[in-house]
């Protein structure tokens, strides 16, 4: 897809604003006590990101205890099967503590430890992803971490509780609404609220008030700038070129912002987001804020203006996913913008499609994929086939799959 | 008069005859329709000087428990922004004449058009408007709007708001500002904290506008001292709990009584 040549190009790096502006998106919609740690934390992030000594500091954890940069696996049977497009991996599974949230958890509590007078972590988590980074990073550095999960993602997620736990981090259970993410959210930030002298809320995707959009995408490009790299260098597994389209799935957006970044000035390059489509969109138990017209509107859900799936009455929607971690009513506002600029496109793939791509994954390549990182597999399932042969499609393979057996054997266990 | 005027007015008559502006919340459509529209007119009628009409959110990420239970059953037994607007006519119909601040967190106007909330809810009897998620900044629509149809825009201030921040919040601010007593979320708390007067004062030294004090208050005693320094004092959770137990409007009678004496004591009298 190209860009309209009338229009005046549009400068990538523009965005946010200085009010946290992506376009008509972001913002910082929060209660007033909130106002001065965000401010705060902008200040410090800002600092930090010119402080040659942080920025080494994390780079070499980056490199020792993470074990970036993660690697690039050209996908040989999964192409061939498929009989189209050369599909290449980028291993974010592979990252230490399972999967591409540990770069925003590192920085972010690097940050704090370096750059503000604070002592304690307060997180979400939906598929326990984020919490297990976050545990990890706070046992890492020596730091009081409390993770609240919804009771309903706490029982699909059970390896995931015990892992946080055995890392030091208190998990909290979230009884409200609809017991997933979106509410466990809303209980991290009114313990950030109650806290807010002495703790700094550690959100892990690309959403929320200002300036955290920012921050997490820029401590997640470290996905994309090393995938431009190795994409265009055989000996670092590559095809020796950019790809044509790159695949991410898309929950808040953090490891599809994280990977597309770096690529958006290069605009032979599609780059794709990939929404849970859960039953359907007909059905109505789906998290894809792009794909309804009817419920996904412009909204404010957590901080920030996006996409938001609610009713008539801005009464937000529930949603359902088969991976916990895409199961959220609204969606980074940077993809927002980015897809209102026509820079980047969002489609969606069922639990049923996503149930082929894991699969897949497993069987001819030996990987098992997180259910998140499987809804962009499972798009590329219908994608490659349309394409040729010599063009070359990049997925980020966002986070590795052991904590989704139990839910995987529940619902084809059966077919064994 | 307008919404801005009535509220202003409140002000000015407890100025002449001391005391503070006794302000209770409660959560439209809880514990069902019609009792809520029966406890704002029985807080009206034991003494509240302003009423903070909630509408409720799916997601009231200021809110403690009480609340959000309250809120929450509210949404299931089917409250809408529409209907919590129809509330308020009613009971101006009924010659309810204590101001009414609309407060709802942002989604939700958005979701029913800023202008056109605004506008339905001028005309459905409404003074004001609290959006807690909504700082100064972000209101670029809602504020003028509001302007436009003499609704006042209150906004809040917390322990944590630095100089900056109070004068930006006192320049946008009209009818009343809103302090949050404590770094927390609503809900009623045993003891005032202790650095409340130093709050108040270090925004006195910004604003001559007047500063309701809220979150925590629960008891006649408590809303007395708040009075001794200063002009409002809002209390939520308490009531909202009182409403939804067994004894139902006759309790919100009783402590909203209390809590009206204690608001409108004298500097001599509190003690």
């Amino acid at each position: 897809m190209t860009l309209s040549t009338t229009s005046s190009p549009v400068n990538y790096g523009a965005v946010p604003d200085g009010t946290g502006r992506f376009g008509p998106y972001g913002g910082k919609y929060v209660p007033e006590t909130l106002m001065p740690a965000l401010e705060e934390l902008e200040e410090a992030y800002l600092n930090a990101r010119i402080d040659q000594e942080f920025m080494q500091e994390l780079a070499h954890l980056q490199h020792t205890y993470v074990g970036r940069p993660t690697p690039l696996t050209y996908a040989r049977r999964l192409s061939e099967e498929l009989g189209g497009a050369q599909i290449y991996l980028k291993r974010e599974d592979l990252a230490h503590s399972g999967a591409h949230k540990i770069n925003n958890a590192l920085g972010q509590a690097l940050l704090m430890k370096r750059k503000m007078g604070k002592s304690r972590i307060v997180a979400e988590t939906g598929a326990g992803q984020h919490g297990v980074a976050t545990a990890t990073a706070s046992a890492l550095l020596g730091i009081e971490c409390i993770v609240y999960m919804g009771t309903v993602d706490m029982e699909r997620q059970k390896p995931n509780v015990f892992r946080m736990e055995l890392l030091g981090t208190e998990v909290r259970s979230v009884d409200s609404g609809s017991q997933t993410l979106k509410d466990a959210i809303n209980e991290a930030i009114r313990d950030w609220v109650t806290n807010v002298e002495t703790t700094h809320y550690l959100l892990g995707s690309a959403l929320g008030p200002h300036p955290y959009p920012a921050m997490v995408r820029d401590f997640q490009s470290i996905i994309g700038r090393e995938a431009h790299s190795q994409m265009q260098e055989p000996a670092e597994g590559g095809p020796g070129r950019l790809p044509d389209v790159i695949v991410a799935c898309v929950g808040g957006g953090s490891n599809a912002i994280g990977i597309f970044h770096p690529f958006l000035e290069e605009e032979s390059v599609r780059l794709i987001g990939v929404e849970a489509g859960g039953h359907g969109i007909e059905d109505g138990a789906h998290a894809a804020r792009f794909a309804d017209p009817e419920r996904g509107r412009l909204g404010v859900l957590q901080g920030t203006k996006s996409y938001v799936l609610q009713d008539s009455d801005g009464q937000i929607a529930l949603t359902h996913s088969i991976s916990a971690g895409l199961d959220y009513a609204s969606v980074g506002p940077e993809h927002a913008w980015l897809r209102d600029v026509g820079r980047s496109e969002y489609t969606y793939c069922t639990d049923t499609q996503t149930l082929a791509g894991f699969k897949a994954l497993c069987e001819l390549e030996g990987i098992i994929p997180a259910l998140e990182s499987a809804h962009a597999v499972g798009y590329v399932l219908e994608l490659a086939p349309q394409m040729a042969k010599d063009q070359v499609i990049l997925i980020n393979l966002s986070g590795r799959g052991d904590k989704d057996l139990g839910t995987v054997m529940q619902t084809i266990g059966g077919d064994r | 008069m307008n919404g801005v005027d009535r509220i202003d007015q409140v002000f000015r008559d407890l100025k002449k005859s001391g005391g503070a502006a006794f302000m209770p919340y409660h959560a439209m459509g809880y514990p069902t329709r019609q009792e809520s529209v029966e406890v704002v007119a029985a807080l009206a009628k034991a003494g509240a000087d302003i009423i903070e009409f909630g509408i409720p959110h799916s997601d009231p990420l200021a809110d403690g428990p009480t609340i959000q239970t309250a809120t929450f059953s509210a949404l299931v037994g089917g409250t809408t922004v529409a209907d919590c607007l129809q509330m308020s006519r009613e009971l101006r119909d009924r010659g309810v004449e204590t101001p009414f601040c609309a407060m709802s967190y942002y989604n939700p106007i958005l979701a029913f058009g800023e202008e056109r909330f605004v506008e339905a809810a001028a005309d459905a009897g409404m003074d004001g408007l609290i959006v807690p998620d909504l700082p100064p900044g972000e209101s670029e629509m809602l504020e003028p709007a509001c302007r436009a149809a003499g609704l006042a825009t209150v906004y809040m201030l917390a322990p944590t708001s630095t100089e900056e921040r109070i004068k930006s919040v006192a320049r946008h601010t009209t009818g009343f500002i809103y302090l949050v007593s404590v770094t927390g979320i609503t809900g009623a708390r045993d003891e005032l904290p202790p650095g409340l007067p130093a709050f108040v004062e270090r925004v006195r030294r910004h604003t001559d506008l007047p500063l309701a004090v809220g979150f925590g208050i629960s008891t006649g005693s408590q809303a007395a001292r708040v009075a001794n320094i200063a002009q409002g004092v809002v209390v939520g959770s308490a009531l909202v709990k009182a409403a939804g137990s067994g004894e139902g409007l006759e309790a919100v009678r009783s402590l909203a009584e209390q809590l009206a004496t204690g608001s409108h004591q004298t500097q001599g009298e509190s003690g």
